[in-house]
Formats: C-alpha cells, structure tokens, sequence
C-alpha cells in the first residue's frame, strides 16, 4: 500500500504529462505483478466489488472521528470527496501497515459475506494503521470511482515504456472486459501472440471555426458541405475481419459500443472510416446526454443496447483496401466512401449527406435550419485538400449555429485560478421557478473581460451572504446571458434540466434580478 | 445574530465596537480611536484618527497605512485604559506582532482575537491563551477536514521539493503573503539548501521587519539579467506568479503554501505543482483547543465557517452565535 500511496502521491503533486508518465514506468518497473495488476485495473475504471455501504462508513468515520454525523456531513459537501473527507476528519494513525495493496483487496473482498460487526472491526483497524493519503485510497478501494488525472491514454504510455512495447499495442491489450480475478499481468501484457497492427488508428484531422465572414472562402463550387453532428468524433476500422472502434482521444471504445463488431457479419474489410457516433432514442437522433450515458462503462446493458442504439454517420474514408488514401483529393476520397456504404449495406453506418446550395446565402438558410434535425451547423470541406493531421487552417471549418441564451441572477461565486485566483471569475446561475424562487441550473465561467471581473469582484465581496471556503453566496442581483449549446432532462440537478457547454455571454446591466427568465424557458427549449 | 450577547462590544456597521470605552477593535471605516489586532490589510485599514497596536504592529502599520498615521504601540500583556475600560493585548500567534485584545470592564471580560494560529512558527509570539466570559474567534478552517500536520513535517516536506528542484537545477517558486506566511516560511526553511530570492513586495517587507528587529532573513533581489534562477528558492505573492516577473524563472517547479491546500479539489484547481498545507490559521484543533483553553461560555464566531462552527460549539456547550464581520480569513493567493 505505502508504494501504491507514493506512486498516487506523485502523480497528484504534479500536472506535468511527462512527470506522470515517468512515475508510472518507474512504478509498473517496481511492482509486483498482483499489484501492477490492480493498479491498471484501478486506473482503468474496474474497481473490487463494494464490501460496505457508504452510508455505514460515514457513520464508523464520524465515531471514530468523535464529530456528530450532521457535522460528518457538512464537511463532506465541502469537500466534495467521501473518502478524502474520512482520510482528513479521521485521528492519527497508531500504527503502521506494511499489507500490499493486492493483499489489503483481498482482505477486502474476504470481509464481503461478514457481519458489520466484523466489517467495522477490520475498517476501524485498518484506518487506524495508515497515513492520510493512504487511508483516502483505501477508501477509494471501498467507494470506488478513481480519479487521480490519469488517462487510459497516459496509463498505456507509461506502461509501454516500463514493459518497452508500443503504446497502441498497450492501449489494445488493456482493451476488453478482463478483470484482475479473470487475468494474470503475464496474459495481459506479456504474452507473445499479440500483434497490434490491426487495430491502430490514423491520427485525426480536425477543423478550425469560421471566423468572419463565410463567402470570404471563395466560390462554394470549390466546398463540399455537410451538416455538423452533435455525436463523438470516432474513427471506424475493419482490418482482417476484426472490427475497432477509436475516440478522437484515442481510446479504444469497443466495449461501449459493441453494435459495431457487427460489421464483421458485412461485407467490405480493410477500411478505416471517419465519422461522427450517435445513438438513437425511439428511431430519433439521441441527445449528447444519452450518448454520454453509453460512455465510460465496461459493459453496455442489454437494456440500454436496446434503448439507445449507436450508428456512425461517415464522411471520410483514411484506409480503403488495405492502403492509405488520405493524400487523395477529398472529392476522390467522398467517391470511394460512397462505393464502401454501399457495399457495407448495413444500418450501422449512414453516409453523411453531401448539401448542395446555389449560393452562399442559401446555404446559410440552410444553417439556420440546421437545429431542427438535430444538428450543431454545418462542415465546409475544401473538395481537393487531402486528409491532414491534427487541427490545420484551409481544408476543413466548422460553420456552427448561434448558441441558445437565457438570462440568469449569479447566486454563488468561486475564486477564478491561473492569473485570475484573486478574481471571483466561476459563477453558479439561478432563474425563476413557478413558486418565485430562484433554482440554480448551471455553472459557467469565461465570456467576461477583465474589467468586469474585477467589477463583479468587488461586488461579491460587499455583498456576500456566507462563505464557504472559496465560494460565497452573493446576493441574488447581477443578471447575466447564459449561452449554451443543448439542454436535456436531469434527475442529478436541482432544476430536472442540464445544459451543453455553458458560459456567459454578457453582463445584462440593464436587467434587473427579477427580470431573468424562468425555469419554464428553459424547459420549453426542451421541445 | 439575533440577540446581543454583550453590551462590552457590539457588532456595528463600522467594526467591533465598545461603547463605553468609545474604541473600535479592527475597524473596517474610518473612527476615532481604532485597536488593531495585526497587520493585514482587512484588520488594519487607514483613515482612522488613532491607533493602539502592539509595539512590534507599529513599523507594519507605518509602512502599510502611511508614516503619518497617529499610532501607539503597547507591549504584550500590559494594560492601559480607555474611558475606565481596561484593555491589554496578548500574543495570537498570527503573524509578526498580531494581538489579541482583552477587553474588561466592572468585572466582565471579553477577548476579541482577530486572527490567531495555536501552532508556534518561532516568530510570531506564541499564542497565549486569555481567561474571560466572552471569546470572539475567526472560524476559517472551523471544519473537522482541517487539521494540520506538525509545523516540522510541513517544512521537511517543502525542503525536500526544493532540493529535489536543486537536484534537477530548476528554480522553486513559491506563493505566500509578503506579510505572516513570507516570514515564517523564510524562518524555518532549511536556508543552507542554496539562495533565496523575494518578489519586491517580500523584500519590502522583510527589509521594514529587519529594520524594526523582528526579523532577520532577507531575501534577495531578483536581477532580471540573470538568466539562471536553477536550485533557488523564490518566494512570490500569489498575484507575482501570475505576472510577466515570473517569466523569469522558466522550468520552475511551482507551489502553493495555505491551508486550503489540505483539500485535494483545492490543489488540483491551483495551476501550481505542489500545494503544501502551511497556514497562519487555526485549525479544527487549534480553535477548539484556544476556545477552551479561555474558559469562555460565551463565544462570538466571526469570519470563516461560522454558521457551522457555531452550531458545532453549541452542541459543546457554549452559548455560540455568528456575526458577519469584513475580514477575510486566509484568502488564496489575494493581493499583499
């Protein structure tokens, strides 16, 4: 446990990628193999099965803590972290704990079929052997849910060099749906009948935002036009029969989205395709919301498969026949995914609908009708650029809609970071309910310059209602415009609705708090 | 906030008020005779007529609300009188000269202790605790999650971030108030581990200290034709991290020195690489400790987690209540 707390340490102290790939190699080149093991597990979102109920370890954690639970409580949504907030509250350790972490998750999983009797003898006993930082990860171990700002992609770099293998073929072993009881690390990242090949991903190309005016790109004879897609950016690729599907982050994202092993049944192989992944609700496109309800799980239940099938919408082909074609003209490219759809036949991949306008001026008519089937705008493709890699100004701009605004009253304000710490620069937003009182529905920050920060600044400060740390209540007065790129039903939020990509657009001088919009704006935006 | 716990001092619009004495204690406008508990700039504001402060405040005060300010220094522990009220200032702990005031009159006494840490950082006299009936206590860190480890371990692990900085020869840059924080950071650090370097308003004050003999490390100035800081420790306000003066110090490893850091949230919304829990605060243990330690029943919470640390104190048995007050208890990387 004290090695797994020194590796978490480092990687928490610090927000520098290489420092966090360094401590990872040296930690994978140290470990034992159970321990290697758990640690990419953890790392890797598969936690031990839950052994006590978090309700119980509040309760042991304000007894041990000599604290009434209420108290407990309180610290707990200041913190905002179960485990860290038993870690800080809890005593000093008595003595030390010398167990692996592999051996401590054993121990764990043994106390599952005890009484709580027992359960509490061996948590008590346990926190009382270990420091803070390892007590909040023995927590984590109990709570689950560990995030210590390290990605699948950053586990795999590290591991790839403490194990000297190619970080892809890394990201490809860790793929799937093992478990540390169902693998060993030698099955898992050793074995010799591996070859990644297959599965690697071209790096994407991505588009800048039109900025000024449109028709300043030219005659339109020379674009293509698509609609722009509110899904995941992925890239598609059947190689030898065997079917991956890569994120723009470059994670592999088979196991939320099974649907495509699929294609393995169509016809068509050797291709890789670029396109935008989306789901269904009820044979309509799905929100962003019920996309990201299909992320981040190791497995999809056979409940929400059905519920909310993915598709992906094509508009580029990288790999067809087994070579590269991206330094064909994107017109030529466009011709050879058309001939794949159509050999593909399959309702998992819909091709993306190439617009044809007249004229600049129909086209952004043609934008502004964009939102009633669901899309974020328009992509303009210049028909002979090739297919390049990373974000490049000339081939490819995203022409977006106007974003939705609603005006809000500020009711809690938080300490900006970076060259703004001394400025209350993150704001937490209310509007009206049907009752007249102010339901807070979003949090958003950017959008203001400088000045008016200062100015608000100085407003929350002469104005606040209590503080909370960094955060202050402020008097419900300021109204400000709200932007935001989509809205959808949440049960998580106080006001049942929750928003895309908010950040305020302007300070509504003019508006005073009771002239903000209500709840049922908002909700009517719902459709 | 409802009833009046006292008729010695009252909350008003302007500050700590004792009427029969006619005397603020850390106004926030200007009055007639102001007490001013420390230094720091939402305890001790200008534009009052006078101001009685502890012997080692006076060179602080000058140098922050201007040399012509009217101001009497007084010693710990010795009293003086005010209308027949008797007043005396005794050690917080805080920072450099910061005072509690021990206020008493026919009998009833209470102590207004403005900002106080338990934990002796060797140069801000102690804390000693004060008997009375009434205690007023800031609340900053008046929360369970906030205990903080030994001074010494914290200092251990600060030196160790910089040699380690020394090691890979990068500067270390380190955010702290030019006033409280600069000081008892530059007093316990492990100076032999290589130079120190100040932002200007560190040097400043720490010149204005040396001068007054209440200090004696003196940081250097930062030459901005020299071009290699590696192995040097540079000790910065929070707003020099955010200017072009820090440009300067390329490849520096970064850190943050306050009690917030104790939360993992707080560290990780800093844009610094290390966050060391070092604060001139009280923490859940240091208040409840100096609370008792007074002998008080009845306790004002000011400043901090006041609704909670009341209703905490409540359940202990005092006779607590909140009062909003100006002060800011520790502000993260504020403007010195």
């Amino acid at each position: 446990m004290k090695h797994f707390a020194n590796l978490f340490r480092q990687l928490d102290s610090t927000t520098k990628t290489s420092l966090k790939v360094n401590a990872l190699e040296q930690y994978f080149r140290t470990a034992t193999p159970q321990d290697a093991l758990w640690v990419i597990a953890l790392f890797s979102s598969k936690r031990p099965r839950r052994t006590v109920s978090t309700t119980i370890l509040r309760e042991w954690a304000a007894e041990l803590s000599e604290i009434p639970l209420w108290l407990f409580e309180e610290s707990y949504h200041i913190a905002g972290d179960l485990a860290e907030t038993i870690a800080l509250v809890l005593p000093p350790a008595q003595t030390t704990n010398e167990k692996s972490l592999s051996t401590i998750i054993s121990d764990l999983n043994a106390l599952r079929n005890a009484d709580d009797e027992v359960k509490k003898a061996a948590v008590l006993e346990t926190w009382q052997s270990l420091d803070s930082d390892q007590r909040f990860l023995f927590n984590k171990l109990i709570t689950g849910g560990f995030r210590v700002g390290v990605s699948k992609k950053l586990l795999a770099r590290g591991l790839a060099k403490a194990l000297d293998k190619s970080e892809t073929e890394i990201a490809h072993r860790l793929m799937g749906d093992w478990t540390p009881d169902t693998v060993t690390y030698q099955d898992l990242l050793l074995s010799d009948d591996f070859d990644d090949s297959l599965s690697k991903p071209y790096p994407f190309y991505l588009a800048y935002a039109v900025d000024g005016d449109v028709e300043e790109l030219g005659s339109l004879d020379d674009w293509m036009v698509e609609y722009k897609w509110d899904g995941i950016r992925g890239q598609l690729i059947k190689r030898q029969g065997e079917v991956f599907v890569w994120s723009r982050g470059e994670e592999l994202i088979n196991a939320s989205f099974p649907e495509f092993q699929k294609l393995t049944e169509y016809l068509g192989d050797d291709y890789v395709i670029d396109g935008e992944i989306v789901v269904h609700r009820e044979g309509k496109l799905g929100s962003f919301k019920d996309l990201q309800s299909r992320l981040g799980r190791k497995k999809v239940s056979a409940k929400r498969l059905k519920e909310l099938p993915a598709s992906i919408i094509v508009y580029d082909l990288l790999e067809y026949r087994g070579k590269d074609i991206r330094n064909l003209p994107q017109s030529v490219r466009r011709q050879h995914l058309e001939a794949l759809v159509k050999e593909v036949n399959s309702d998992l991949i819909a091709l993306s609908q190439v617009i044809n306008a007249g004229s600049w001026s129909d086209l952004k008519e043609i934008r502004e009708g964009a939102r009633a089937i669901d899309a974020e705008g328009l992509m303009l493709k210049r028909s002979d650029a090739p297919y390049q890699v990373g974000r490049r100004k000339g081939g490819w701009w995203k022409w977006k809609l106007d974003p939705y605004t609603i005006d809000a009253v500020m009711l809690y304000a938080q300490r900006g970071h970076g060259r703004r710490t001394n400025l209350y620069t993150d704001y937490t937003f209310a509007v009206w309910n049907a009752d007249g009182k102010l339901v807070t529905f979003a949090k958003a920050y950017s959008g203001l310059t400088d000045a008016e920060f200062r100015e608000v600044t100085q407003f929350v400060k002469a104005n606040t209602i209590e503080a909370f740390g960094p955060v202050r209540s402020v008097k419900p007065e300021l109204v400000f415009e709200i932007a935001f790129e989509g809205i959808s039903k949440s049960s998580r939020h106080k006001s049942g609705i929750a928003l895309r990509f908010p950040r305020i657009l302007r300070w509504r001088r003019d508006k005073k708090a009771a002239e903000a919009n209500r709840l049922e704006d908002l909700e009517a935006l719902l459709e | 906030m409802s009833q009046t716990t006292s008729d010695l001092l009252q909350f008003d619009t302007k500050g700590i008020y004792c009427r029969q004495a006619d005397v603020y204690i850390d106004p926030w406008r200007s009055v007639d005779k102001a007490i001013i508990t420390h230094g720091h700039s939402d305890h001790a504001r200008s534009g009052s007529k006078s101001y009685i402060c502890s012997k080692q405040s006076v060179p602080i005060l000058r140098h922050r609300l201007g040399s012509q300010i009217n101001v009497r220094g007084v010693k710990y522990g010795e009293t003086f009188s005010v209308n027949g009220v008797t007043f005396s200032l005794h050690p917080a702990g805080h920072i450099i000269g910061s005072a509690q005031v021990r206020v008493e009159y026919k009998g009833e006494i209470w102590v207004a202790s403005g900002d106080y840490k338990t934990q002796d950082d060797g140069i801000s006299t102690a804390f000693t605790p004060v008997k009375c009936h009434g205690f007023i206590t800031e609340s900053t860190f008046g929360l369970p999650i906030y205990n903080w480890k030994p001074l010494a371990d914290t200092i251990q692990d600060i030196n160790e971030w910089w040699s380690q900085c020394k090691d890979d020869n990068r500067p270390a840059i380190i955010t702290a108030y030019s006033l409280g924080k600069a000081q008892s950071l530059l007093h316990n650090i492990d100076r032999s581990i290589g130079p120190i370097y100040g932002h200007g308003a560190i040097n400043k004050m720490n010149t204005v200290l040396i001068e007054a003999g209440l200090f004696d490390v003196q940081t250097l100035d930062v030459d901005l034709e020299k071009k290699d800081y590696g192995g040097c420790l540079i000790v910065t306000p929070g707003s020099g991290l955010n200017s072009k003066w820090a440009d300067n110090f390329k490849s520096a490893s970064t850190a943050s020195a306050s009690g917030w850091m104790a939360l993992r949230g707080a560290r990780r919304r800093r844009s610094v690489d290390r966050g060391f829990v070092l604060s001139d605060h009280a923490d859940w243990k240091g208040l409840n400790s100096a609370i008792k330690a007074t002998g008080a029943s009845k306790v004002i919470v000011t400043h901090g987690y006041q609704e909670l640390f009341s209703k905490w104190l409540n359940t202990q048995g005092y006779e607590a209540l909140t009062q909003k007050t100006q002060y800011e208890g520790e502000v993260l990387e504020a403007v010195n």
